[in-house]
């Protein structure tokens, strides 16, 4: 005690030496700073350019007919034609793809963390990396293949479309459960356990609940991640100007392939004889679509924040 | 309702690794036992033996017999679930469940379970079990806003509510003031000698003067070393404990010496 009543050392006040902060710190975080805004700003940037230039692009052509409106008997520059039927496909088939995986992946990442210990549980990890990494047009031809065996050769159905994007999709899902199911604190756990509540429905009632909203967040996800693919719906789906709303059934068309296909046909040559001849018309449908399926996306990301706030757990507020 | 404990032999294993080592001891119905001991001598890793809760955790394994009124609760036909709803437990940190308004957590054991409950009959089990947790006229006019808004204090003493809405004969708390302020302390304090009536309690504490407050017989656990296991050293009355025990041990941690 004695030591401390007794006056300091002699040297710099107190004052001075709570005021002067160390420069070559001070100047440090200066740099951090600006680096960490400036690459915010670089990763904002394609972003912000990409939103511009779908949108300017897209906006012209976007109107209620457009979205009402098939392909059918639609040809060269003519002032007509919509992606109706590619939205019907893409969401039909995007539905399907999440009704298989979200099951399939959920179920694994309950099994990882609840359940999964030892040989097994290291086995479906690796193969889920695994799976992350497979190329998209590779799923399709799996796809593809898989079809060809079961029904023989030449097969089209939506859901072949389905089962490609599933194989794109649940290694995601099982991910993104996986981390979210890994947050719940294990002390809830615990508190239902010591409640005679047997383990599966912990996992159900309290594991899933507390959960919920996070695994509602990366399924959404998973679904972006898939909606947008075109190579493996291109195998399997194909192409069709006209609407199909059966999934067991015939060709099917997607938005994303139908940006590619508008595009690829280019600019039509007008004659002039014709009557009204728009020479970039496939492009201008290119570029609406493409705005339709941003604007899906988009949408998707709002439900899925609306469900994860009204599932969130109740704070003290 | 109370039923008495018995523990014979009883080694407790993580994997391997032999965390307490041969254990008897005999718990007495209706009354108060603390367990004492310096940390990681073994004592709430003894305390979760007694209602398995041990085995939750991946590669933990038991030998030796733990029986309740002459059941052994480790036998071939007993089931773990069963054995929960009778020996309830309380954590160290207040854990009510998060997406659950207050009421919701006291019938948590009864909802989790999706055992019908009429209306009434829930209304009357929330208040009697509040009522017996001493946090019913505190929180009366709020059983629908979230668990998470009490204090801790009150949270915990919500979590005994949960544990007795169960109907337990036996229960258990581990450390269950350790995370709570004076106040709140002796609150639940209060409540333990209160519930002894109907109850049979197991406490683990640190805290000396609590276990020589709210106890009838006290044991001490002790630990070798590192990597050694955790021993009972002694039990008997608290009272003997406190004033002349029989250890060298005992002794030396009771007046604060080590540990």
């Amino acid at each position: 005690m004695a030591t401390l009543t007794q006056t300091p050392p002699a040297g710099p006040d107190l004052e001075t030496l709570l005021t002067t902060t160390d420069p070559r710190r001070r100047r440090t975080d200066r740099i951090m700073r600006v680096l960490v805004i400036a690459a915010f700003c670089l990763a904002m940037l394609p972003l912000v350019s990409l939103t511009w230039t779908v949108v300017g692009h897209g906006v012209g052509r976007l109107d209620g007919y457009f979205l009402l409106h098939s392909m059918r008997g639609v040809f060269g520059g003519m002032d007509a034609g919509g992606a109706y039927h590619a939205i019907v496909g893409t969401v039909e088939i995007t539905l399907l793809a999440a009704l298989i995986s979200v099951p399939i992946g959920l179920l694994a990442a309950i099994y990882l963390v609840e359940y999964g210990t030892g040989r097994l549980a290291r086995w479906v990890t690796f193969f889920v990396d695994v799976m992350t990494g497979i190329p998209s047009v590779v799923a399709g031809l799996f796809a593809y293949a898989l079809f060809a065996v079961l029904f023989g050769p030449g097969i089209r159905m939506g859901a072949m479309g389905s089962v490609a994007l599933s194989v794109l999709m649940i290694p995601v899902v099982v991910r993104s459960c996986e981390e979210m199911l890994r947050l719940v604190p294990n002390e809830l756990r615990e508190a239902a356990l010591a409640l005679g509540v047997p383990k599966w429905l912990v996992v159900i009632k309290i594991v899933l609940r507390t959960a919920i909203a996070g695994l509602v967040t990366g399924i959404m996800l998973s679904v972006a991640r898939v909606i947008g693919e075109t190579a493996p719906l291109l195998v399997t789906v194909g192409v069709i100007d006209s609407i199909n709303v059966n999934l067991l059934q015939g060709r099917m068309m997607t938005l994303p392939v139908y940006v590619f296909r508008q595009y690829s046909q280019g600019l039509v040559p007008c004659s002039g004889a014709e009557g009204v001849c728009i020479p970039d018309i496939n492009i201008q449908r290119a570029w609406a679509a493409a705005l339709t399926l941003f604007l899906i996306v988009m949408l998707l990301n709002l439900v899925a924040r609306l469900i994860a706030r009204l599932f969130a757990p109740k704070t003290s507020h | 309702m109370a039923q008495r404990i018995d523990a014979k032999d009883l080694n407790v294993f993580y994997g391997s690794f032999l965390a307490v080592a041969d254990v008897t001891m005999s718990i007495e119905p209706r009354s108060v036992t603390a367990l004492i001991g310096p940390s990681g001598c073994g004592k709430s890793t003894f305390l979760r033996t007694l209602n398995r809760m041990h085995e939750v955790i991946p590669g933990a394994r038991v030998q030796g017999s733990i029986a309740m009124d002459g059941v052994d609760l480790y036998g071939p036909s007993v089931d773990p679930v069963a054995v929960r709803r009778q020996v309830g437990m309380v954590f160290q940190r207040p854990n009510p469940f998060p997406t659950m308004s207050i009421a919701e957590n006291v019938l948590a054991g009864v909802k989790l379970n999706n055992r019908k409950i009429s209306k009434g009959d829930a209304n009357e089990l929330v208040e009697s079990s509040l009522e017996r947790a001493n946090l019913w006229k505190e929180v009366k006019d709020r059983l629908d806003r979230p668990g998470s808004s009490l204090s801790g204090g009150q949270q915990q003493r919500l979590c005994i509510a949960r544990a007795i809405a169960v109907k337990p004969q036996v229960l258990l708390m581990d450390e269950p003031c350790s995370a709570l302020d004076p106040i709140s302390t002796l609150a639940i304090e209060d409540l333990i000698s209160e519930l002894k009536n109907d109850y049979t309690i197991v406490i683990v504490t640190h805290n000396m003067q609590q276990a020589a407050r709210v106890s009838d017989r006290t044991g001490f656990f002790n630990i070798g070393g590192t990597g050694q296991p955790g021993r009972l050293i002694e039990m008997d009355e608290t009272r003997t404990m406190f004033s002349s025990p029989s250890e060298r041990a005992t002794e030396d941690y009771i007046s604060g010496r080590f540990g």
